[in-house]
C-alpha cells in the first residue's frame, strides 16, 4: 500500500517536473523566436535614431542617438538632398484614400452578401463560385487596360482620370466584390433566420431587416473586415503607383518605395524613420484588436 | 412548412413596396441614363470604342436590375456588379485578346490609326510641280522658302505652317528687288545664293504641312513639290510604294514586302497563336522560362511549408492553458504580420545587403564569412525563401491556434489512456485534423505566393539577372514578375504586352485549376448549393 503511494507520488512529483521543465524549455524557444520575430523592427528603430544615417555604420544601440533622421523626413532640415520628401502629406493621403475605400467597399460588401445570404435566385451559386474563380486571375497586366480606363475616364471627367484619388479609389473599388463578401455571408448565414422571419410577420421589408435588425449584429465582422481592407488598401503599392504621378498625391507606401530606389544605403535612416511611422498605427491597431481579428479570419476560413 | 410562410411574405411586400419605392427607383434609373447618355456620348467623340460599350453594358444592367421587379436580389448588388464589370471583367476580357495580338512596341497603334501616318510619308518625285527658289533664316536658326512657280505664282513655305500665296509688299513681306524677290520676310533675312546653295541643312528640310502639301529643295535652281509616297489600297489590304512601286502586305500587323522590306509603324493585329507558340519553342525565351517556372513551384511550396510548419509549431507549444505570458509571446509573434508588406520587405532589403548589411557585418565579425544575398542566386533565393517564412508564420500562427481549440481534449486523454507518446498524438491526431480544418488555406496560399509579386519585385526585382537570356530574366524571378518586367520595363526588345498576355492565362489556367481542384477537395461547392 505505502509502496503504491509512493510510487505514485514519485509519478506525480516526476509529471509535475516534467511539466516545469517543459514550460521552462519552451519559455527559452519563445526567446529565440521573438528574437526572431522583433529585430527588424528593433533595427528599424535604432536607424530611425542614428544620427549617420549609413547602412554600413549602425550599431543596434546607436553611437550618436538623434533625431535627425525625423527633422529630415519632416522637411526641416534645408541641407537634406537624397529626393524628393513630402511626408505628412503622403500619409494624409494614404489614410484618406484607405478610410473612403473602406467604407464604400463595406458597404457594397454587405449589401451584396445579404443578397448572397438571405435571398434566393438563379445565378447565386453560379456567381458565388464565379466570384472566388475570378479572383485568382493574375490582374497584374489587367494594369494596362485599368491604366486605360482611368485615361479615358479622365478624358471625359478631369476629377476622376489619371493622377486622382478618386479614380485610384474607383479602382480599388472594383476589387470589393470579392473574398470579403464569402466572409460576410458566412457570417450572416450564422445568424439565425426566425430573427428575419419575425421582421417579415411585422411587415418590414428587406431593407429594414437588412438596417434595422442585421446591421447591428453584423458590427464585429464589419470592424474586422473593415480593419483588413483599411490595411490591405493602405499597404497596396502597385496601383497607386501606376495611376498617381504627382510626388504630393503619392500613397505613403508609393512615396516610400519610390525614396528608396538609388542610394538606399544613405536614405536607410529616413527610410526607416518614415516607415516606423507608417507601420505604427497599423501595428497597434492589430495588437489591440488581435482576438477580433483572429477570431474573423478563423470563422471565415477554418471548415469546424 | 417555412418555405410557405416567407413566399406568402415575399408576395405581400412586392405588393407593398410597389409604388413610392418603384418612383424613386425610376427617378434615379432616368438620372442616372441622363448622365450615362452623357458620358457615353463624350466617350463617341474622342473616339473610345471599348469605354463605350462597357459603360452601354453596365447601364443596359443597371436598368433591367432596377425596372424588372424579379431582378430584385440584384439591386443589393447592383454597385458591386459594376465595379466589377469595369474594374475586374473587363480587364480580364482586355488581357485574353491581347494575348492573342502581338501589342507591344512597334505595334501600339490600332490600324485605323497607323496608316493616317504611313500615308503622311513623302518622298521627292522625279516629275512633280517645280519652283524657283530663294531662303531666308532667322535669327534662331529657322528657314523659310520664297518660291516662283513656272506660271509666275509666288508663295511663302515654312516648315509646319501651309503654304501660302504671298506678293512682295505685303503686311510682313519686304520690297522686291531687281527680279522680283523680296529683300527680306518678316523676322527672317535673305541668305545669298552662294550660302543657300551650300546650306547642309536646306535639302533635308521638308516645307509645308507633312501629309497635306510639301516642298523640297531638290537643286539649287529646284524646288519641287513633295509627293505622298505610301499609297493604302484597302480592298487587297496593301500598300504600294510610289517611288518604285513595291507592294506591302499586311502580315500580322506590318506592312511587308514579299523580299522583307517593312514599314513602320506596325499596328495591333490578331497574330492566333504566336505568343504562346513562341514562348514555348523560342530558344532565347525557353532558357530563362524552364528556370522561372522551376523556381515558381519551389518557392510557393517551400514558403508554404515551412510558414505552416512554424506557425504550427508555435501553436502547439504555446496553445497551453499552464503557460505563462502566453498572450505576451503571442502578441511579440504577431507583429511581422502587421507591417505592410512593403515596408517589411524593404526593410529586409537593406539588413540582408551584402555589403552594408547588419546581417552580414555580424556574420562576417562571427565566422569571417557572409553569404552574398542578392548576387549569388542560391542565397538570393534562400533570401526570398527567409524573408517569406518571416512575412507568413504568423497567419498559419493565428489559424492554427484557433483549429487546435476546436480539436476535444478527450481524444488526447483517451490516446493517452491507450499508452501513445506525445509524437505520436500529434502525428496521428492533430495533424490529420489541423489539415482537415486548414488544407484549403493552405491551397489558398500556395496560390497566393505562386503569383506573389511584391515580394519578389519589392525586393531585389527579381534578380540576379540570368546571364545570356534575351529577356530581362532573375534568377528570384516568379512568372508574375517576369510578366511584369516584359510588360512595363523595356529592357533591349521593348514593351510586350501580347505576350506577357499569355503568360498570364497560362499563369491564370494553373492557379485555376489549382483552386478548382482545391474546391472539388473541401466540398465548398456542396455547402454553397446546400444552403440553397
Amino acid at each position: 500500500m505505502l509502496s503504491v503511494m509512493q510510487s505514485y507520488n514519485d509519478l506525480r512529483s516526476s509529471q509535475k517536473f516534467r511539466k516545469r521543465f517543459s514550460i521552462w524549455v519552451r519559455l527559452f524557444i519563445a526567446l529565440f523566436l521573438i528574437f526572431f520575430s522583433i529585430f527588424p523592427v528593433l533595427w528599424i528603430i535604432s536607424a530611425s535614431f542614428d544620427n549617420s544615417q549609413s547602412l554600413a555604420t549602425q550599431t543596434l544601440i546607436p553611437a550618436n542617438a538623434g533625431l535627425n533622421n525625423y527633422r529630415d523626413l519632416f522637411g526641416l532640415n534645408p541641407d537634406y538632398q537624397f529626393g524628393d520628401l513630402y511626408y505628412w502629406k503622403w500619409v494624409w493621403n494614404s489614410v484618406k484614400v484607405a478610410a473612403i475605400t473602406t467604407v464604400l467597399s463595406i458597404s457594397i460588401t454587405t449589401m451584396a452578401a445579404y443578397a448572397f445570404s438571405r435571398l434566393r435566385f438563379t445565378g447565386r451559386v453560379t456567381m458565388l463560385k464565379g466570384i472566388l474563380l475570378i479572383q485568382v486571375f493574375p490582374n497584374l497586366l489587367a494594369l494596362v487596360a485599368i491604366y486605360l480606363l482611368v485615361f479615358q475616364f479622365g478624358e471625359i471627367i478631369p476629377a476622376i482620370g489619371l493622377n486622382t484619388h478618386a479614380g485610384l479609389i474607383l479602382v480599388y473599388l472594383g476589387g470589393s466584390m470579392g473574398l470579403n463578401i464569402w466572409l460576410m455571408k458566412g457570417f450572416m448565414d450564422t445568424i439565425p433566420r426566425a430573427i428575419d422571419e419575425s421582421g417579415m410577420m411585422d411587415g418590414a421589408t428587406h431593407f429594414q431587416i437588412f438596417w434595422r435588425l442585421l446591421l447591428p449584429l453584423l458590427r464585429p465582422m464589419l470592424v474586422v473586415i473593415g480593419i483588413l481592407s483599411f490595411i490591405g488598401t493602405y499597404g497596396d503599392f502597385i496601383l497607386a503607383r501606376i495611376l498617381l504621378t504627382d510626388v504630393n498625391k503619392y500613397t505613403l507606401m508609393v512615396g516610400l518605395q519610390i525614396f528608396t530606389a538609388g542610394q538606399f544605403d544613405k536614405k536607410w535612416g529616413v527610410f526607416a524613420a518614415g516607415a516606423l511611422i507608417g507601420a505604427l498605427p497599423i501595428l497597434i491597431t492589430y495588437l489591440a484588436l488581435q482576438d477580433q481579428i483572429a477570431g474573423g479570419l478563423t470563422q471565415g476560413a477554418v471548415k469546424e | 412548412m417555412s418555405g410557405l410562410v416567407v413566399d406568402k411574405n415575399k408576395a405581400d411586400r412586392s405588393r407593398k413596396e410597389a409604388p413610392l419605392t418603384r418612383l424613386i427607383f425610376i427617378i434615379l434609373v432616368v438620372v442616372f441614363d441622363i448622365g450615362a447618355f452623357w458620358f457615353i456620348r463624350s466617350a463617341v467623340n474622342l473616339g473610345f470604342t471599348q469605354l463605350v460599350i462597357i459603360i452601354g453594358v453596365i447601364t443596359v444592367m443597371l436598368n433591367l436590375i432596377f425596372l424588372i421587379p424579379k431582378a430584385y436580389p440584384f439591386r443589393w448588388m447592383a454597385a458591386g456588379l459594376s465595379f466589377l464589370i469595369l474594374f475586374t471583367i473587363y480587364p480580364i476580357l482586355f488581357t485574353v485578346y491581347v494575348a492573342f495580338t502581338n501589342y507591344g512596341d512597334g505595334h501600339l497603334l490600332t490600324k485605323e490609326q497607323a496608316i493616317p501616318l504611313i500615308q503622311k510619308v513623302t518622298y521627292l518625285a522625279e516629275g512633280g510641280k517645280s519652283y524657283t527658289w530663294t531662303a531666308y533664316k532667322n535669327d534662331a536658326g529657322a528657314y523659310a522658302l520664297w518660291l516662283t512657280d513656272p506660271d509666275g505664282g509666288t508663295f511663302i513655305a515654312k516648315p509646319g505652317e501651309a503654304i501660302r500665296p504671298a506678293k512682295p509688299g505685303d503686311p510682313g513681306v519686304g520690297e522686291a528687288d531687281s527680279s522680283g524677290i523680296p529683300t527680306s520676310l518678316d523676322g527672317y533675312q535673305r541668305l545669298n545664293g552662294l550660302l543657300a546653295a551650300t546650306d547642309k541643312e536646306l535639302p533635308n528640310i521638308k516645307f509645308g504641312i507633312e501629309g497635306e502639301q510639301g516642298v523640297q529643295i531638290r537643286s539649287p535652281s529646284e524646288a519641287a513639290e513633295l509627293q505622298i509616297r505610301y499609297v493604302y489600297d484597302e480592298a487587297t489590304d496593301t500598300i504600294i510604294d510610289q517611288s518604285n512601286g513595291d507592294v506591302y502586305y499586311n502580315v500580322e500587323g506590318t506592312f511587308t514586302t514579299r523580299d522583307g522590306k517593312t514599314i513602320k509603324p506596325g499596328f495591333r493585329a490578331v497574330v492566333g497563336f504566336k505568343n504562346f507558340v513562341d514562348f514555348t519553342t523560342s530558344p532565347a525565351l525557353r532558357g530563362p522560362l524552364v528556370r522561372i517556372i522551376t523556381w515558381n513551384f519551389i518557392f510557393p511550396t517551400v514558403s508554404v511549408l515551412s510558414t505552416f510548419a512554424l506557425g504550427l509549431a508555435i501553436a502547439i507549444l504555446y496553445n497551453d492553458k499552464d503557460m505563462p505570458f502566453k498572450k505576451v509571446i503571442r502578441s511579440f509573434l504577431l507583429i511581422p504580420y502587421t507591417i505592410p508588406g512593403l515596408i517589411s520587405i524593404i526593410m529586409w532589403r537593406g539588413m540582408l545587403n551584402p555589403e552594408f548589411g547588419v546581417i552580414n557585418r555580424a556574420l562576417e565579425s562571427w565566422f569571417g564569412w557572409a553569404p552574398a544575398w542578392t548576387i549569388e542566386p542560391i542565397w538570393a533565393q534562400t533570401a526570398i525563401l527567409l524573408v517569406n517564412l518571416w512575412l507568413g508564420y504568423p497567419y498559419f500562427m493565428l489559424i492554427t491556434s484557433g483549429a487546435l481549440q476546436s480539436i476535444p481534449s478527450d481524444v488526447y486523454e483517451a490516446a493517452m489512456i491507450d499508452g501513445s507518446s506525445a509524437w505520436q498524438s500529434f502525428r496521428r491526431i492533430t495533424l490529420p485534423l489541423i489539415l482537415v480544418a486548414v488544407g484549403p488555406l493552405l491551397i489558398a496560399s500556395f496560390v497566393y505566393n505562386f503569383n506573389n509579386f511584391n515580394l519578389i519585385y519589392l525586393f531585389i526585382q527579381g534578380g540576379p539577372p540570368i546571364a545570356g537570356a534575351a529577356t530581362q530574366a532573375g534568377h528570384t524571378d516568379i512568372l508574375i514578375s517576369y510578366v511584369y518586367k516584359l510588360a512595363f520595363e523595356s529592357g533591349g526588345r521593348g514593351v510586350q504586352y501580347g505576350l506577357a498576355s499569355a503568360i498570364s492565362i497560362v499563369v491564370f489556367l494553373i492557379v485555376g485549376t489549382i483552386t478548382l481542384f482545391q474546391y472539388r477537395f473541401t466540398n465548398m461547392w456542396e455547402e454553397v448549393s446546400e444552403n440553397a
